[in-house]
């Protein structure tokens, strides 16, 4: 299947480069539907891959690029459940994203983040899996989850910790503050920076440019330069659901799912 | 080195012009949220602008509970 019309994603494969589009109202949020539509796209990419150089995943909205997880479906989906079935229940979840995260992470294309505006929690954490990121002006970071008593569960900071100093994660991390795009191309997270609305076009002409490589050779290049921390991603999961059957994590999400505040984001 | 007013009659222009409201129609002590007709994620993006304006670095929490436009520029301020 070398193109896709989905609710939450699409995808076409022309002229050796997959594009993959983000399109869920209001910003993209990863939920159930994005993430069945997403393992659509990973059961259809071996057959796409023989014929591609290159991977871009950029938003079709003009609110950004992803804001992340859908909280409100994993709060409401966990509500009258058992403790440890709402454990089990969320494992299984991370466990299907992580899947779907690795796999992009591990394919074998030159991948392609072309984000703007809100690139926040689980869309910060899908935009790493890529090996390039590309941002305009007007993109903004963050990984606000320790607002709501949780740690990223995308996988966001063993690949963060991968790209980027030990420090600098920390301080993301540990204040949840978002960042614009001059500190994250300084800190080494974003590879160009261009105007306002030009990240898909430049993001274009990037992979335009690495279909003249060889594809075996990109590919082997980047799995010797990029590793995957299997055995970190695998102990977020574990943090993720420890911290998720706690009462304090359970009420920063129930504040943050009926928040009417003018500022939800702030904790 | 710009005053605190300089700052402020500057976050007031660029508000004016990334919401397209007329300038005039803003004043120091308005809640911006009310009278730019904004919500969390827009006021993120003027955030955004601010800090590249000014070039200067905004931690969000140090934005919580600031509503107005002399505040935020007080806040600028301290970072110039």
């Amino acid at each position: 299947m070398h193109s896709y019309k989905g609710n939450a994603i699409s995808w076409e494969l022309a002229n050796g480069v997959i594009e993959l589009a983000l399109h869920r109202e209001p910003c993209n949020e990863l939920g159930t539907k994005s993430l069945d539509e997403f393992e659509k796209f990973l059961a259809a990419l071996p057959g796409m891959e023989e014929h591609a150089h290159a991977l871009i995943i950029y938003s079709q909205l003009n609110s950004g690029f992803s804001a992340g997880a859908d909280l409100r479906e994993i709060y409401f989906s966990t509500q009258g459940m058992e403790k440890d079935a709402a454990a089990a229940h969320v494992r299984q979840l991370l466990e299907r994203v992580h899947h779907v995260m690795n796999t992009i992470d591990a394919c074998p294309l030159t991948t392609i983040a072309a984000v703007h505006s809100i690139t926040f929690g689980g869309g910060l954490e899908l935009a790493l899996t890529c090996d390039l990121i590309i941002a305009d002006k007007t993109a903004r970071f963050c990984f606000p989850e320790l607002r709501l008593g949780l740690i990223p569960g995308f996988g966001g900071i063993p690949r963060l910790k991968r790209d980027i100093g030990n420090a600098v994660v920390r301080d993301l991390l540990l204040t949840g503050r978002s960042f614009n795009v001059t500190k994250a191309q300084q800190i080494g997270l974003v590879s160009q920076v261009v105007a306002e609305g030009h990240a898909l076009r430049v993001a274009r002409g990037t992979a335009s440019q690495l279909t003249k490589f060889d594809r075996r050779t990109a590919a082997e290049a980047k799995k010797f330069i990029k590793p995957i921390p299997y055995d970190e991603l695998r102990r977020e999961i574990d943090i993720f659901c420890e911290l998720f059957a706690l009462p304090a994590t359970e009420h920063g999400l129930k504040k943050f799912v009926e928040s009417t505040d003018a500022q939800p984001y702030l904790p | 080195m710009r005053t605190q007013q300089q700052t402020t009659d500057e976050i007031l222009d660029l508000a004016a012009a990334q919401f397209k409201v007329p300038r005039e129609s803003l004043s120091q002590d308005d809640d911006f949220f009310k009278k730019l007709g904004i919500d969390s994620l827009q006021a993120l993006s003027l955030l955004t602008r601010l800090e590249q304006h000014f070039n200067v670095e905004l931690p969000d929490y140090e934005l919580q509970g600031v509503t107005d436009f002399r505040t935020l520029a007080e806040r600028i301020q301290t970072r110039l």
